[in-house]
Parts: C-alpha cells; structure tokens; sequence
C-alpha cells in the first residue's frame, strides 16, 4: 500500500511542477507531461517498470477522451461540416497515410508495418493545436477553423483505426469479421463470442452497437433525470462514470474497440440536455488518466536510442514534418486558403499527435510494428510534438508581419463570429431574455439546476441544459471560456451575488448582466462586478403606473414622457444611493441612506410638478411653444 | 486660421441596410477634429436628451446633418432633435443667439438621380428647393447655410462604383470647412455642395493651391 501511495505521489508531483511551468513557456500541457515523464523515469529512474501496466490502464483516459469528442459532435453539425470534413479532413489523411506509407516502404519496411506508420503520422495533436489555437486567438480566422476540420476528421478516423490495424498483424487478410475476431482473442482476457460462428459474432456486433445508440437515446434521460432529482452530485458522477465504463466493458467483451463505443455513445448523446452535465463529470478523469497516459510515455522514452540514433531520429522527424506540411499546403491551395491563413494551417498540423502514442502502443500490441522500430518511432511522434511550439512562433514573427495588411483589411466580423451568451436559470425571467435572443439569431446556452424545469423548456423545443451554474467546471464545459456575454437570472439572491463574483474574478473581461430582486440585491450584484443590472419589478411596475395615469384620462404621450422622467431621475439618483450603501459598512440602510432615498422622491417629485408653474420646466422643456408674441419682436 | 470643430449629427434608422451611409458616417469618425454621433443609437427611443444636445451645439463650429433622404425631408430623429433642441430663447427669440456665426450643412444621400430631383423631373425639385425649411432653419438661427451635399442615384452607387468619388467629396468637404476654406458666399449660387466642389474656378483644385480666406466673406443675416 505504502508502495502505491509513494509512486502516486511521484507521478502526480512531477505533473504538478512541469505542467504549468510548459503552459507558461508556451509548450501545452501535452509537452508537459511528456517532460515530466521523462524527468521522473529516463533521467531520475525515479518510476521503472510499472509504467507499462500504468500505461494500459491510462489509455482509458483516450475512451474517455473520445466520449467527449463524441459529445461535442451534434449529427446536425457534423452534417454542416461534411465538405470540410470529408474533403479536406478526408484527403488530408489518405494523402498522408499515402505518402508516408511509401517513405516507410523506402526505408525498407513491409507494407502492412509502413501503412501502420502512414496512419500514425497522419494524425496531428488535436490537444496542442486547438489549446494553442485558443491561447493565441487563432479560433476563428480561416486557417484556424479549417485546421479544426482536419483535426475532427482524424479524431474521428482513429475509430476506424483502432479496428483497422489489428487486420495488418496477420499475413494473410481474409475477411474482417473473421480477423477482427482472432484480433480479439489476441488481447482480451474475457470475451462473449469467443465460440461463435462469424455470422452470429456479426450479430452480436450489430446488437451491441443498437445497444449502445437505444440505451443512450432512450434509457439515458430517465435515469439522469431520476439521478438528478436526488441532488446527489457523486451519485451523478457515479452514473456518468458508469455509463462510459459500462459501454467499454459491453465493447470490449464482443471485441469491438471501447472507443468506438463510448465514442458513439457521446453522438447520441450530444443532443441531451445533462450534456454539459455529463462533460464536466468526466472532463477531470479524462484529464488525469491522459495526463497519465503521457507521463507515462515520456517515462517510456529510451535515451540511449536517442542518443544511438541521434542522426536518424532528427531526419525522420524532419522529414515528416515535411512531408505533412507539404501535403497540408497542397490541401489549402485547392481549398482556397490563403494568405497567412495557408500558412497557419500547414504549419499548425505538422506534426504527430497524441493518438500517435496510442496506435503506437496499440499496433506495437498487435505485432504490427517491431518494438525497436516503435521506439525510434515515438521519439519522432514526441520530437515533433515539441518543435510545434516553435512553429507557432515563427508563424507568429515570420509569416504575421508578412500579411498583417491583408489581415487588416478583412477585419470585419459576422455576425456569425460572435460567441455565444450563457444564460445562468431558466425560469421565468431567463426564458425572456432567452428566446429575445434566440429570435434574433444569437447563440445562446441555457442552464438550469432543477431538471424538471428543463425537461419543460425542451418540451417546448426550446434549448438548455441541466447543470448548476455556479459550479465552475459546468461554466466551463458551458463554454465560458469564449462566451461572449453571461447572464445571472437565478433565483437565489446569495448564489446569484455569488456567481457574479466569481464570473467577474475568473473571467475579467466578460460582461455579466445580472437580474435583481430589489434595491439592495442590485447594489450586491454591483459590488460584485456586474455590469449591468435590472430590477426584475421595475419597468412592468412603470408601465402599470402609465397605465392607471392613461385610465385616469391623461394623454398616452405626456403620460410616456412622465414616465421616462420619472426613470431617468431615478437612473441620476442611483449612483448616490449605491455610494452611500456601499460606504457605510455596518448599517447598509442606514439614516444617511434614508435621508437620499427621501430627498430622490423629492427630485422626482419636483421633477413632475415643474410644469405646473408654467415656465421651462425639465418635464414639459421639450416642444415648449414660445411666449405668446413672440414674433413681434424677431 | 482658427481651426473648426466639426458636429456630424448621423441619422439612419436602419442602418444595418445602408450601404451608402454607413462607409460616409464611418469616413467621418476617423478625422479627430470631427464628433461624429449616431443620433439613432443615442436615442433609440427619441429620448433626447436637450441640455447634452445643446451643449454639443455649442462646443462646435460647424454642424452637419448627414440622412437618407425620407420623403423630401429627415428621418423622423432629426426632425425631432429640431423640434427639442432648437428652443426659444437658445436658438431663436429673445437671447436666443447660441448659433449666431455657425455654418450648415445637410449631408445627404438621394435615391433618384440628379435628373429626378429638377424641374419635369420625378421630384419635380431640386434638392436645394426641398431643404428650404433647413434653410429657413439655419438662417432664423443665423446660422451660414451651405447648399447639400448630395449623393443621387444612392441604391445603385456601390454597384456602380460612384461611392468612392463621393466619399473623397466628404472627406475634401470636412477638410476644407475645417480649414475654414469654403467660400460660403460663391457656394450659395450652387444646387449642391458638390457642383461647388467640382466647378473649375472653385474647389478642389483651388483647395490645395491656394488657401482662400474665409474672413472677408463673413456674411450677415438680417431679418
């Protein structure tokens, strides 16, 4: 036990010391990982052999990866995409694979081993690039969002993959059941078809799968509601956790990949309403066992073949890279990209990724690649993972400067470009704001922490999202991060004060609008740095004001102009009154506060009453007629 | 020479639409000796605000109303800004000489051609006839009225590229009444400000050779 609790220590504090220290110097979090892996096994020998049991079990971290990947993919969206992905996704893969492939063959390998290489190195970091791409704000130009493309389809490609390479292992490749099936047995201890004829192994597989897409289209709602309804957050975690083990265990006892699976299962569920819910459960998990995963590797890495092969290993990183580069400035030309934008998009994608690990590991567990050729072969996947950084920074000093007028005329931006707004509660004054917003075309996303409510609003087709808005890891998941504006419309004064602060501390720069319940709630929400707030009375108490002053006979259009008055004072007076509030710390109401609150009603007051004088008053100032006779004396 | 703050008064209730108005209001805000306001933006419920209005009034040398034209007028705002800001007693009547000695201009876009707006033309009358009440305006305010500025033919200008000529008009415009270099008295004689700009013996050309003196030319309004 004592053993356990050592080592966990050693892996987590080597992630804990190199992980930030790589974000701050630019490398990602993936390049930190690997570092700290290689601090604490190649250069310290602090972990030995364990890592590769530690590894197999790390690798999880990818299934789970692929649930969110799977999560983040709405059929409706991956529709939209379709050209970009296949096209451009599609050819930049094949082309690759191709082209590698034939570089391999060259060096003399047989051709199931180069195509198995082809594969690995036609994936690029999904992790580095997009966490770079945020960190440098280049989501949204046409390199960014095209590279995005590419990024998905690989991710996507890897399923097909993962069930691909196994075939490559043996000589003769007869039909895929049958291969897939022996691939199986190769490496699973325990299997459900292990004795079946391949018609009912295809059957099972075909179950399986239905499985997976009814369970989660179907069984998933009324269990998370009910979960939900127990305002358990571990047991909510529990469920999620088990909904992914659950299918990877159901996968791989019928031989398929678990990622494959999990991956589907995040599709399906990509619509429901727990989606956000579900991410930011296993989001940490995911993060962890990855991060595991890439210590581990970097645990893995053998000096003494990067020492032995010193020569061989900066070609072949060099030449890959080339090689992915050239192929991706191929793509862009006949996808039209240009400028720097054809520039971001070759360079950003050269190199290997993270799932390049994984296929290495995985095709070095299939007999696919020679264990000496897969060493060599991580130190260029790893190599050229850490050279990215670099390439960053000459797009960003070399190229930039070179097309910065270009970029400069084109700075318009849609309105397609703005982020979305996170709307915090959905009842009844959330839904306004919301379905103003959505009726005009902008993005919103609804949060609400009581189920039922959501399961009403997605009765009536309106979208949003169960999940407790002031817990941070949901905001995140949410998408605060590029969300354009937030809005607190929840129905606890403590916990709407409190996650106005907490917006406003963790993200400065985002404007939060926030719903009050009276004066004195207002003045909190201010205090805690919201930029804007409303009193969820006033204006409906206004108008019904105007409404009894028009029964009452008054003309509708002094009574509107009253009315603005009367706000507009009001609107003058409250930057007083929350001064005097947050100045006096003990008795927030207190006499000096009463005293300004009398004397607002006095102002406003005289504000109405001025017109009675019959002179120029602030009220009735706009069209005055002029003295009578005034035109005698022009 | 003193130097003229310019007050470009912007009123366009769709903006989202225009094509002609939004580059030319845009133009506008990049001179640091221009204050350019979207009076629609500002006052999206007419709510406008008097006492801020007039002190703008009084902070600039030159006032300008750039619109589309709606029915032979303004948008709806700026009638409303006259009707609110122009009071007696600032603007007119007793005291009320707050814009004695300022200058005029409507800036404005038409959407029939020039031939349109003459005599047998669809509009009957030329742009210079239809703003009289702005010209009343400005001379009851004693304020110096400058001929429109005048964009015809404004649904079509950007698909036939006239845009560009137009916008250098503006811009040569704000430039020159900053310099205080428009010759108000030879301008009255034209239809539009832009017949002054393009006249061979006047504008353009005469602009950047030879600096005309404004001060001879003061006029005064008698009523």
């Amino acid at each position: 036990m004592t053993g356990y609790f050592v080592q966990a220590f050693i892996y987590l504090i080597a992630a804990v010391i190199a992980v930030p220290l790589a974000k701050k110097f630019g490398l990602g979090s993936v390049l930190g990982y690997l570092i700290a892996g290689v601090i604490i096994g190649p250069v310290t020998g602090l972990v030995g052999k364990e890592t590769v049991t530690i590894q197999h079990f790390a690798e999880f971290g990818v299934v789970m990866m692929l649930f969110l990947v799977g999560l983040e993919l709405e059929p409706k969206m991956l529709w939209q995409m379709r050209h970009r992905l296949l096209g451009l996704g599609g050819l930049q893969v094949a082309l690759t694979t191709g082209l590698i492939t034939i570089i391999a063959m060259v060096f003399g390998q047989p051709w199931q081993t180069a195509l198995a290489i082809g594969l690995i190195f036609s994936l690029s970091s999904t992790a580095i690039v997009l966490q770079t791409f945020n960190e440098k704000g280049l989501s949204k130009t046409q390199g960014g969002q095209n590279a995005f493309s590419v990024l998905l389809m690989q991710d996507i490609a890897v399923i097909p993959m993962l069930a691909f390479i196994p075939m490559l292992a043996l000589p003769e490749i007869a039909d895929a059941a049958a291969s897939l099936k022996e691939a199986s047995e190769h490496h699973q201890e325990l299997s459900l078809v292990s004795g079946l004829p391949s018609w009912a192994y295809a059957l099972a597989i075909l179950a399986s799968i239905v499985g997976v897409i009814v369970t989660g289209h179907y069984l998933s709602r009324p269990l998370f509601h009910y979960v939900a309804s127990s305002h358990l957050r571990e047991i909510f975690v529990a469920t999620a956790l088990m909904l992914v083990v659950g299918i990877a265990a159901l996968m791989s006892l019928v031989g398929l990949s678990p990622a494959l699976g999990t991956f589907l299962a995040g599709v399906v569920l990509a619509n429901s309403e727990f989606k956000h819910e579900l991410e930011s459960n296993i989001e940490p998990f995911k993060g962890l066992l990855l991060g595991l995963f890439f210590i581990t590797v970097g645990a893995g890495i053998n000096f003494s073949i990067f020492a032995d092969n010193l020569v061989v290993i900066l070609g072949l990183t060099l030449l890959v890279m080339l090689s992915k580069a050239a192929i991706l400035w191929l793509l862009a030309m006949i996808f039209k990209i240009n400028n720097s934008d054809r520039w971001l998009f070759a360079l950003s994608l050269a190199q290997a990724g993270e799932f390049g690990f994984v296929l290495l590991s995985f095709t070095m567990a299939q007999h696919v690649i020679a264990p000496d050729v897969a060493a060599i072969l991580q130190l260029v996947v790893a190599l050229s993972m850490f050279l990215t950084p670099v390439l960053f920074i000459a797009f960003d000093k070399i190229i930039l400067p070179r097309y910065r007028d270009a970029i400069n005329q084109m700075e318009f931006d849609d309105i397609d470009d703005c982020g979305t707004v996170i709307i915090a509660g959905a009842g009844r004054f959330g839904q306004i704001v919301n379905r103003l917003l959505v009726a005009n075309g902008i993005k919103t996303v609804m949060l609400d922490h009581e189920a039922t409510q959501i399961e009403n609003m997605r009765r009536i087709e309106i979208k949003s999202y169960f999940g407790d808005a002031t817990r941070p890891d949901l905001l995140h998941t949410a998408g605060i991060d590029d969300a354009l504006m937030f809005v607190v419309a929840i129905d606890n004064i403590d916990n709407s004060v409190a996650l106005t602060h907490h917006i406003k501390k963790s993200h400065p720069k985002l404007t939060v609008l926030s719903r009050s319940f009276d004066k004195g709630h207002s003045y909190a929400l201010r205090q805690a740095g919201a930029d804007f707030t409303i009193n969820e009375t006033y204006h409906s108490a206004l108008e019904l004001g105007a409404e009894v002053m028009r029964k009452a006979g008054l003309h509708p259009f002094f009574v509107e102009h009253k009315k603005t008055l009367f706000a507009q004072v009001e609107q003058d007076a409250s930057d007083d009154l929350y001064q005097k509030w947050s100045n006096s710390e003990e008795e927030q109401y207190g006499s000096d506060y009463q005293k300004l609150f009398i004397r607002l009603e006095q102002a406003i007051k005289s504000a109405m009453g001025r017109d009675r004088l019959d002179k120029h008053s602030a009220s009735e100032r706009g069209w005055t007629p002029p003295p009578k006779g005034y035109d005698k004396k022009l | 020479m003193s130097q003229s703050k310019i007050l470009v008064l912007f009123a366009h209730p769709s903006l989202h639409r225009s094509e002609a108005n939004a580059p030319i209001f845009q133009q506008a805000c990049e001179f640091d000796f221009v204050t350019a306001v979207d009076l629609y933006a500002e006052y999206p419920r007419l709510n406008i605000d008097i006492d801020r209005e007039q002190q703008r009034l009084l902070a600039h040398d030159i006032v300008i109303f750039q619109f589309p034209i709606y029915w032979y007028s303004t948008p709806a705002i700026l009638k409303e800004w006259q009707d609110l800001v122009l009071e007696y007693g600032f603007a007119y009547g007793q005291d009320g000489n707050q814009l004695k000695g300022k200058t005029f201009l409507c800036a404005v876009t038409a959407g029939g051609s020039v031939e349109a707006y003459r005599q047998g033309g669809h509009n009957n009358f030329t742009v210079r006839e239809l703003f009289r009440p702005l010209e009343q305006t400005a001379i009851m305010t004693g304020m110096h009225y400058l001929p429109p500025l005048t964009l015809f033919g404004s649904r079509t200008a950007t698909d036939e590229n006239r845009l560009p000529l137009h916008l250098q008009h503006w811009t040569t415009t704000l430039d020159m009444l900053h310099e205080g270099q428009i010759d108000i008295q030879r301008a009255d004689s034209f239809i539009t400000l832009n017949d002054y700009l393009t006249d061979k013996t006047m504008g353009i050309e005469k602009y950047h050779s030879k600096e005309v003196g404004p001060d001879n030319l003061e006029q005064e309004d008698n009523r």
